[in-house]
């Protein structure tokens, strides 16, 4: 079936005890409060956010790093949340593999390529024959891109993009269903950014890899993304998909966000939705809706009542205001 | 009379594998109140050029130039000590990092004092009204209380607006932002470089911009240089780059945006940018340029007109077919 | 392209020139330090004396000549070239005695290194990777052993199991091995964060291959340093040792047991007391000066490139 879920996750959360002693209760940082999401193969979900706003925690829950606090994670059937015997967790490993951000910092500087790419079926396929290992790692080089002479080389020999290359192939050695990409462009350069793009859209055609892609660039996101997640302080705000997202923004924070993105056209220098205000301490949560301080449409069930997403219009937003129909309607291309 | 004025400046690093050329003959002039944006990608030597104007580079840096003037005086034979009145009172700073570029060790007021002792002869007291002044104007809410914050309790637009608040202290006529806003999220960026404009149109004093998005560029800037592999490729104004680059690169690097995404694939610039060791012949893009001809690998282009090349783009797009040199533009 | 003339050249022609040209930029930063390069040199000679002892000292160090006792180095009255720098107590030739001398020293060094080394990386590898009360106790242990002052800790070990060079060695290397635990564990700690050990860990790659192959390779460079500089404080404890009379016993040429048996004979044959102190001297502080080298040239901060 092409179309039934890879992953599926519902009311995730994350909770991290800070601080705390011998003399003093641990302070609760709720990292992600709650959130619910399905990737298919072949396609791409966008998590969207600023700092603190969650996505990493979310990358590590769904690489099965870290274990949800609260809530249900189904992969490729499985249930995760639970514990899961031996055999399972193997081959769940095997399922959903990671690209980090930092090219500098992903790879082992000790290490050749050949050796990178080769661990991950050295530990999961001992079946393998070197020979037949080698032949493997080989061909994904090639099929990113790179050249046969860059099997025998160390990391620090590479640019950045040519990393996040070697990256990509590392990750989808084990034939993984899911790829989990934390901004895994963001620290590259623009024309280097566009080649790496172009390779990730080519594998998802070829291996139909479900693609988790999170990032704070916005246009990226509208050139790769399927669907859009957007999320603020841990909590889902909107979910839609990328062409509703991005011709209707629903909620304020949405909004803000696109407002706020630099767009390369100087004919067109609007006025921006000023967001004022800071993100506020994940520590110390605002009461009711987290994005009341800085929203101009906050009253007082805002202040109050914390907003659940609610299928609007094509959308899933978490907005009083929405749901009571009191936004102006904005368009933003 | 331009603010800033440099020509053919060169800044040359001593490595362990020979002389390395980060910035190749960069010309540039700023005039009073004008924001300025500097592109490239990494390696393009924009930091690095305008950190030579500073004198800010290692000891290893050699800066030439065969001029290099602020408001008229001579930086390159400029003693230490009038380098310093210059920098830090009429020409200013600030940097990516905000959360490093501040010192750990002690308060913020401390640091926007500092400064103010350096370059003013105002009294202490004169000093903390004028520092709780420069941060409501940066603002900064509840500037009193946030004298005494270190720098590791303020957030990353917070730091980046005592950074500015520090620099803009003297009065600056120009204020050189090092990518300031590429480490902040997208909302905090957006309030700094509103920040930055309305302080520039407060005060009138000039901007020069050094980012590689161009986004930022498109909104910020009045002017654009573009700088590829330590040379300037095409200095124009921002509606004129925009609307027809004439150099390939700027057109490529346009093309590759996402933004400007037509279809499913992203028109990409195949190679990377040249290092210390592999610097090709003739212009510097050529092996990565779509209109490359024989010309360009044999003989490097003069910066003529604005544009760094052989066969710039006309304003549909394509190069022109005779080279520059032969028609005497 | 650009990239033409790699194109043709094998894998490992590839990465034979890759390592020539570290080694090139290595030596381009470690030549700068005019100090580290001429302790590097005194260090060779050392190295080939030790090595190469029983051919190029002129005597073998145990052999007396009753004939020459006490007689001065050849630039002085009474001396003769036959004994360059003299000749000691009971007769036998300081000169050979300090080469064979060099030769244990170089020994010790070594042994206590690779032990205090070993012990080090595997505790301290341990304690940054499984961290809990394990952590906590091995630490505090390390921290006992810190708080007294080495070379009493040394002397007291050596008490217990008794005089002698081979338990000299153990004792210095029990006194160096909290110095490489903390090492080790600090940049454990640094390293366990790294995104390439969380890929390996996603990737499925159990503890054992997680410290072996992520993270161990990542901290040699401090380790090397701090070993190089160790070897020097090595050579002086076990001459301290020596010297107390709880290190090699005599007739062992070892340099600070030779300063021992010279110590009556300070004002009356300076000789038999001053080369074996000069050797100690120059030896440690030419590695100190190679540490010191060795140390800038790692260190990517300082590079320039």
């Amino acid at each position: 079936m092409i179309d039934s879920p890879v992953l599926e996750a519902q009311g995730l959360e994350r909770h991290y005890d800070i601080g705390g002693g011998l003399f003093r209760k641990p302070s609760v940082v709720k990292a992600v409060g709650g959130a619910s999401f399905t990737l298919t193969a072949g396609r791409t979900l966008a998590v969207v956010g600023e700092s603190g706003c969650g996505k990493s925690t979310l990358a590590r829950m769904v690489t099965m790093i870290e274990p949800p606090s609260a809530g249900m994670l189904k992969i490729d059937g499985v249930d995760v949340s639970q514990p899961v015997d031996r055999d399972a967790a193997k081959r769940l490993r095997q399922t959903v593999q990671i690209v980090f951000q930092d090219p500098y910092g992903s790879l082992n500087p000790r290490q050749r390529v050949g050796t990178i790419l080769e661990e991950p079926l050295v530990i999961n396929r001992p079946e393998m024959s070197a020979a037949e290992r080698q032949d493997a790692a080989r061909r994904m080089m090639a099929r990113v891109g790179l050249r046969p002479e860059h099997y025998a080389r160390y990391p620090h020999m590479f640019s950045g993009g040519q990393r996040q290359r070697i990256a990509i192939a590392r990750a989808l050695m084990l034939n993984p269903r899911i790829l989990v990409l934390d901004e895994p462009v963001s620290a590259l350069d623009v024309s280097i950014q566009a080649q790496v793009l172009n390779l990730l859209a080519d594998l998802q055609q070829e291996f139909q890899v479900a693609y988790l892609f999170i990032s704070h660039d916005l246009s990226v996101v509208r050139h790769i993304a399927d669907e859009v997640l957007v999320m603020y302080l841990g909590k889902p705000v909107e979910m839609a998909s990328r062409d509703q997202l991005f011709s209707a923004p629903s909620h304020p924070y949405t909004r803000a966000l696109l407002s706020a993105t630099p767009v390369a056209d100087p004919t067109r220098r609007r006025d921006r939705i000023r967001l004022t205000g800071e993100l506020p301490s994940p520590l110390n949560p605002p009461s009711g809706c987290y994005f009341h301080p800085r929203c101009r449409f906050a009253d007082d069930r805002c202040r109050a009542e914390e907003p659940l997403l609610i299928p609007a219009a094509g959308h899933r937003t978490a907005c009083h205001a929405v749901e009571e129909n009191r936004l102006p309607v904005e368009e933003v291309v | 009379m331009p603010l800033l004025s440099l020509r053919d400046l060169t800044v040359e690093f001593a490595t362990a594998h020979g002389s390395f050329r980060a910035v190749d003959r960069i010309s540039l002039d700023i005039d009073p109140g004008e924001i300025v944006a500097i592109v490239g990608e990494s390696g393009s030597g924009k930091s690095v050029s305008m950190l030579a104007v500073m004198g800010l580079l290692p000891w290893t840096a050699k800066v030439t130039a065969t001029k290099m003037e602020f408001a008229g005086r001579d930086l390159l034979s400029a003693s230490p000590k009038d380098k310093r009145d210059i920098v830090g009172r009429e020409m200013a700073m600030i940097f990516q990092e905000p959360m490093t570029s501040l010192n750990p060790c002690f308060t913020v007021g401390f640091q926007i004092d500092e400064v103010l002792r350096r370059h003013t002869t105002l009294t202490r007291a004169e000093r903390r009204t004028r520092a709780v002044e420069l941060m409501g104007m940066v603002g900064i809410p509840s500037p009193e209380a946030r004298l005494k914050v270190f720098p590791h309790q303020l957030s990353g637009g917070m730091s980046q607006r005592v950074m500015i608040a520090m620099m803009i202290a003297c009065r600056p006529r120009l204020l050189i932002a090092d990518e300031p806003t590429t480490a902040l999220d997208v909302t905090i960026q957006a309030q700094i470089l509103e920040l930055l404009v309305d302080l520039q149109k407060e005060t009138g004093m000039a901007l020069a911009l050094i980012t590689h998005d161009m986004g930022v560029v498109a909104e910020t800037a009045q002017r654009v240089q573009v700088q590829y592999a330590g040379q300037q490729v095409e200095t124009r104004p921002v509606i004129d780059l925009f609307r027809a680059p004439r150099h390939p690169y700027t057109q490529a690097m346009l093309a590759a945006l996402p933004e400007r995404a037509v279809g499913g694939r992203l028109p990409s610039i195949p190679g990377v940018v040249p290092g210390q060791l592999d610097r090709p012949q003739g212009c510097l893009f050529h092996p990565r340029c779509a209109h490359a001809q024989a010309l360009c690998s044999e003989r490097e282009p003069d910066f003529l007109d604005g544009v760094r090349c052989h066969f710039p783009l006309d304003e549909t797009g394509r190069p022109i077919t005779r080279a520059v040199e032969e028609i005497g533009a | 392209m650009s990239q033409a003339p790699s194109e043709t050249r094998t894998a490992s022609q590839a990465s034979r020139d890759a390592r020539l040209r570290a080694l090139a930029e290595f030596w381009y930063y470690f030549s700068e330090n005019k100090g580290a390069v001429a302790g590097m040199i005194f260090v060779i000679i050392i190295v080939i004396a030790a090595l190469g002892a029983d051919w190029i000292a002129p005597y073998a160090p145990q052999t007396q000549f009753r004939d020459n006792i006490l007689q001065p180095p050849f630039w002085q009255n009474g001396g003769s070239t036959a004994f360059l720098l003299g000749t000691d107590p009971i007769g036998r030739d300081i000169l050979s005695r300090l080469i064979h001398g060099a030769r244990l020293s170089l020994f010790v060094g070594c042994i206590v290194i690779v032990l205090s080394l070993t012990s080090g990386i595997l505790l301290g590898i341990t304690a940054g990777y499984i961290r809990g009360a394990y952590e906590v106790l091995l630490m505090r242990v390390m921290d006992v052993i810190l708080a007294v002052p080495s070379l009493l800790m040394a002397l007291v070990l050596v008490a217990i199991l008794g005089p002698g060079l081979e338990n000299a060695m153990i004792a210095i290397a029990v006194t160096f091995t909290p110095h490489f635990v903390r090492l080790t564990r600090a940049r454990t700690l640094a390293e366990i964060k790294r995104d390439y050990v969380t890929a390996s860990r996603v990737a499925g790659a159990g503890s054992i291959r997680l410290m072996a192959t992520a993270i161990l390779p990542n901290c040699m460079a401090p380790l090397i340093v701090q070993a190089t500089l160790s070897f020097s404080s090595a050579i002086l404890d076990a001459a301290a040792l020596g010297f107390l009379g709880m290190g090699a016993q005599p007739p062992t040429p070892e340099w600070g047991t030779m300063l021992a048996e010279a110590r009556e004979f300070i004002t009356r044959a300076w000789w038999v007391v001053t080369f074996p102190g000069l050797a100690i001297l120059l030896t440690v502080l030419a590695i100190n000066l190679m540490g010191d080298g060795l140390r800038d040239a790692l260190d990517p901060k300082m590079k320039r490139s």
